[in-house]
């Protein structure tokens, strides 16, 4: 099953042109990334995020109705988009408010206490170092296209990572796994270290690499839901008694709620749309189920209640698609399996670093190849000429 | 020269790596306590290779 020199030629080809366009985008995703990891843990140290305060013995649940009459009172000119929460942090309801109910971005992100209502903490949006960071690893400030063009380079990743697995098959056929060749050349001893630490690292670079392009499609992706199954959901109640009869009673987010819980009693409240929110109805709340176990916790069962009859319309199931991006999205950002998992992910992420970096030492100086290794190639003596196709093919042989 | 290996041995441990890296990815999504666990020595395997072999100082 050996490669003929012409396969290899056109793998390592594909190799270098693939890596080559996307490294530079590459190295930034790494860096950026990195401490996008703790982006939570960074969060809190800073301040930026709080949690909510103990109140021993206080088992009340305040009314979510309340809460956002608060938070518009408090936000003059701002609507309510969403309100969300995390279940391992039941005792808070986060507040997204807009200038319009279906703007694309919050203009406020407030956070209120679960059990008494009171107004917590406002999370400072599009501030601050961390937030420069995220939004050059999410679109490099250039929006969908840019988003969409990192994912292209993502693209690249995977074809750069499959062809370099191809070839790391001839370029190991007689070195131990492992090997660094130290002493020889520095370009040699790189070479080693680069088919080492990439050959290590390639399932978890690939995996955080192709959720990565996932959720570069996360608009689209969520686009298609909104504008078929959605739609459908939608148009299926239209002729609804409770759109005429409930268009003059008063929309209750809590009623939503409820209605929602009631129907999937093992699930949980991720967040709700608001009517008139792309992930709602004119005329409905969305609430957002999360699953019970750490799987489906991931995954969301959108319950259609309208808004002001608060009567339960549907209970959808997500498409395939939008549950591969819910599921891309740990994935990607490593937030599944605690601190520890988070440092993994660090760790990784820089090794990462060094496998592209020492990509393009080796591409630099395989453009400035000595006389001598290329005389050494064309001898056939130095083994080196062996692990080199590139050389080979370069000095006619 | 020294003798070429056979496609097992040169794919041996990269095989293994990747499938204990995939394990590691898998559980902690699957299970909370004992998958977050089996994930963090998982995912130790394929770094604790990288520093082991990429420090060693021996020629090869």
């Amino acid at each position: 099953m050996a490669m003929t020199a012409e396969t290899i030629r056109v793998w390592y080809a594909v190799h270098k042109w693939t890596s080559l366009i996307s490294t530079l985008f590459l190295l930034m995703l790494c860096i950026t990334g990195l401490p996008l990891i703790f982006y939570h843990e960074i969060d809190h140290a800073l301040g930026h995020a709080v949690e909510p305060p103990e109140r021993p013995g206080v088992t009340t649940a305040a009314s979510l109705d309340a809460i956002v009459s608060a938070a518009e009172a408090r936000r003059p000119g701002l609507v309510t988009q969403f309100v969300s929460r995390d279940p391992e942090e039941p005792e808070a309801w986060y507040v997204s408010l807009a200038q319009r109910v279906d703007a694309p971005e919050p203009d406020a992100f407030d956070m209120y206490d679960a059990r008494t209502g009171e107004y917590l903490h406002d999370y400072p949006l599009e501030q601050g170092f961390m937030y420069v960071l995220y939004r050059l690893h999410l679109d490099m400030y250039a929006g969908l296209p840019g988003t969409l063009f990192l994912g292209a380079m993502g693209l690249l990743l995977v074809a750069s990572l499959v062809s370099g697995a191809v070839v790391y098959g001839p370029f190991m056929a007689k070195l131990r796994f492992g090997t660094v060749r130290r002493g020889r050349s520095a370009r040699l001893e790189w070479l080693d270290l680069h088919n080492l630490l990439g050959i290590a690292t390639l399932v978890w670079v690939l995996v955080v690499g192709f959720t990565g392009v996932i959720n570069t499609l996360s608009i689209p992706i969520f686009a298609q839901w909104q504008n078929t199954e959605l739609a459908a959901m939608a148009a299926a109640t239209a002729g609804d008694t409770g759109n005429a009869a409930g268009a003059a009673g008063t929309p209750s987010v809590e009623r939503a709620v409820a209605a929602a819980r009631a129907a999937l009693p093992d699930a949980e409240v991720s967040f709700v749309a608001f009517p008139g929110n792309p992930f709602a109805t004119a005329s409905h709340f969305t609430v957002f189920m999360q699953g019970d176990t750490p799987l489906t916790s991931k995954l969301l069962t959108p319950v259609l209640v309208h808004a002001t009859t608060g009567e339960l319309t549907a209970v959808g199931r997500m498409p395939w698609y939008v549950s591969a991006l819910l599921l891309s999205q740990p994935l990607h950002f490593g937030d599944y399996g605690g601190l520890p998992l988070k440092i993994l992910w660090a760790l990784l992420d820089l090794i990462a670093i060094v496998v592209l970096g020492s990509g393009v030492y080796l591409w630099v100086k395989k453009r400035n190849v000595s006389i001598t290794e290329r005389l050494a190639a064309l001898a056939g003596r130095a083994d080196e000429a062996d692990y080199l196709p590139e050389l080979r093919q370069e000095s006619g042989t | 020269m020294r003798r070429r290996l056979t496609a097992a041995e040169v794919w041996r441990w990269p095989l293994a790596l990747g499938a204990v890296s995939a394990l590691g990815l898998g559980t902690a999504l699957v299970s909370d306590s004992v998958g977050d666990l089996i994930a963090w020595l998982a995912l130790s395997v394929p770094v604790a290779v990288s520093v082991w072999y990429g420090a060693r100082r021996t020629s090869g």
